[in-house]
């Protein structure tokens, strides 16, 4: 006979308890401020630490048992993916593409959420914290190689996915995320938590995440949606960390409120403005489409965040100004976007393609206000443009945004046919900024944004040339030194999807799959 | 009130899930979407331990609910028999 436990089972509470305090003392060698040196000087108060109180009480136990479940689980289907051929079974080829997107702008940063919440953990003088951020920065560090690892199924078969590492440090529209993230790590623990923990994970990541892979899903992409969904089933228990931090913090001291609310404000915009490249890739980029860009924000920005505002009200929180404007942009910056990509298809790591008739359709059904007035007829004319060989690349440099380093493409609020630029001055020298709010945002800290790097300012001051090139030299194309430089192979990994290697492939392996041989 | 919602990848794990939340919560309104199954309701929603042993016939850690999870919205609550999410305005 089996022998029976002595004590009954610690309940979740007692275990969450058990296993969360009590695990750190008050250092004596040194002070508690020299081993904490970042606890204090973003101004955030904290009177209790034990107050803190994760909502899923998890512990590390149960962390690595559940965690072990979802990896076995996600790799059968990798497995079962390479070994099909799943790649063919993708609506078209052209959906690849934001796959290529995704592996190069949204991989790497998965790696440095995990480098960030490790040193956010490592900062905060809390255990409960603590241990949140430990398993968070676990669980990004196995986003990054799971992303990684299904994707290389594609970089078997398709250009673009051969150097993501390389090119996020240098191509022009992966500084957009790249910046993002960098801001973030740069600042406090407490802004980071702000700015990573609620503004992206809480505000933002059900956007990127859920509608979507739900898209990946609907183009037949097994492996993505698989490892979107496993990654997701993360988010759920960093969504509430975030939320759980912002608590926490108003709660502590009623001094921490303005604060808070400015880091809010700066991060929800941070984090609209880097969403852009999502609303293309919903809008554009998956043949088959779940829903609109817009339809996503209506549902889990305007339903769901404004049910999180509505509910830290209660603390002083204000909705962030500069929210308005969203409500005028979701009709537009999916289009803005993708113009600008279809134009500068000659510099990017991804092919770009022009809408058919049928999708413009499906464009115009959603976009009611917009698409046809605003968009359709300069589509229509690049199309026909190109089915006469006469393809627009555009060969100029974009002037970029000092803040989010998106080229400066959006237009004013209170007319869409005009670009919004914003200007401001610190010591002697403008600064431009594309919107109202990531001038707010310079503004306020314009020692940190006068610094950035920026893909555009870096190409004229001859910073993006292969060691040893010569930009003297006759006939000089500094743009095909600019696409060695960033690794990018001309005529395979750019330019227009009709024609590329990947559409010949695509159809050639399909044609295989699916009729025999003579 | 404000909507919270639950969502879950479609599979055999999630099915008993769903149906006990669907079963426990009279508001609760289901939203398929591809390969993602949503469950929608005004201000709360809760999952009910014993609800699910009921469905599957064995003991049930609510732990569990996070190898099929994909999103929340809402104030979370877990202990080890009911797990709960709330919106209060």
């Amino acid at each position: 006979m089996d022998k029976q436990a002595d004590k009954k089972k610690l309940s979740l509470k007692e275990k969450y308890a058990h296993m969360t305090r009590g695990l750190d003392w008050e250092t004596t060698y040194q002070s508690m401020d020299k081993v904490f040196p970042q606890a204090k000087f973003e101004g955030i108060k904290i009177h209790d630490w034990d107050k803190w109180e994760d909502p899923f009480r998890l512990t590390m136990d149960s962390y690595w048992k559940y965690q072990a479940e979802k990896e076995r689980k996600l790799y059968a289907v990798l497995d079962a993916f390479a070994q099909n051929n799943g790649h063919l079974g993708v609506t078209d080829a052209r959906y690849i593409n934001a796959l290529k997107l995704f592996l190069t702008g949204i991989s790497p940063l998965e790696y440095v959420a995990h480098r960030g919440f490790a040193a956010a953990g490592r900062n905060f003088p809390g255990v409960g914290p603590r241990v949140a951020c430990l398993m968070q920065s676990l669980d990004e560090v196995r986003h990054s190689q799971t992303q990684i690892h299904a994707l290389s199924n594609y970089n078997k078969h398709y250009d673009g996915f051969h150097d993501f590492k390389h090119m996020l440090e240098r191509v022009w529209y992966l500084s957009v995320p790249k910046s993002f993230f960098d801001d973030a790590f740069s600042s406090g623990p407490f802004e980071y938590m702000i700015a990573i923990g609620f503004s992206f994970e809480y505000v933002l990541t059900n956007l990127l995440f859920v509608p979507f892979m739900s898209g990946a899903a609907y183009n037949g992409d097994m492996a993505t949606v698989t490892f979107g969904f496993s990654a997701q089933s993360d988010e759920a228990r960093h969504m509430t960390l975030g939320l759980e931090c912002i608590k926490f913090m108003l709660e502590q001291d009623p001094d921490n409120l303005p604060i808070v609310q400015k880091w809010i404000d700066k991060w929800a915009w941070r984090g609209i403005r880097v969403l852009t490249l999502v609303g293309m890739m919903m809008d554009y980029m998956l043949p088959k489409r779940v829903m609109s860009w817009k339809e996503a924000w209506e549902i889990y920005f305007e339903q769901n965040g404004g049910a999180l505002f509505g509910d830290l009200a209660r603390y002083g929180i204000k909705v962030p100004e500069c929210l308005t404007q969203c409500s005028i942009d979701k009709e537009h910056i999916s289009h803005q976007a993708w113009a600008t990509f279809y134009q500068y298809g000659g510099a990017a790591a991804f092919h770009t393609w022009m809408p058919n008739d049928e999708e413009m359709d499906w464009l115009s059904a959603k976009y009611p206000n917009t698409f046809d007035k605003y968009y359709r007829e300069r589509f229509t004319h690049w199309r026909d443009e190109a089915e006469k060989g006469n393809r627009f690349y555009n060969n100029t440099l974009p002037m970029l945004c000092q803040v989010c380093q998106i080229p400066m493409l959006f237009t004013e609020p209170n007319d869409p046919t005009q670009i919004c630029y914003r200007e401001s001055e610190y010591e002697g020298e403008k600064y431009h900024t594309c919107s109202d709010g990531c001038k707010h945002i310079f503004d306020n800290e314009p020692q940190k944004y006068i610094q950035a790097w920026l893909p555009v300012h870096q190409i004229y001051q001859g910073n993006c040339f292969p060691e040893g090139t010569d930009p003297t030299v006759e006939g000089f194309n500094p743009l095909a030194k600019v696409l060695e430089w960033y690794h990018l192979e001309h005529g395979k990994d750019n330019l227009d999807f009709e024609g590329s290697r990947d559409q010949k492939n695509f159809d050639t392996w399909r044609g295989l799959a699916t009729k025999n041989n003579t | 009130m404000s909507t919270v919602f639950i969502a879950f990848q479609t599979n055999d794990d999630s099915r008993p899930i769903v149906e006990s939340i669907l079963a426990d919560n009279p508001k609760a309104v289901l939203d398929e979407q591809p390969a993602m199954v949503k469950i929608n309701a005004e201000g709360r929603l809760v999952i009910n331990r014993k609800s699910i042993e009921e469905r599957i016939g064995r003991h049930f850690d609510l732990q569990e609910l996070q190898i099929n999870l994909i999103t929340i919205s809402g104030h979370l609550d877990e202990d080890d028999d009911q797990f709960s999410l709330t919106w209060k305005n």
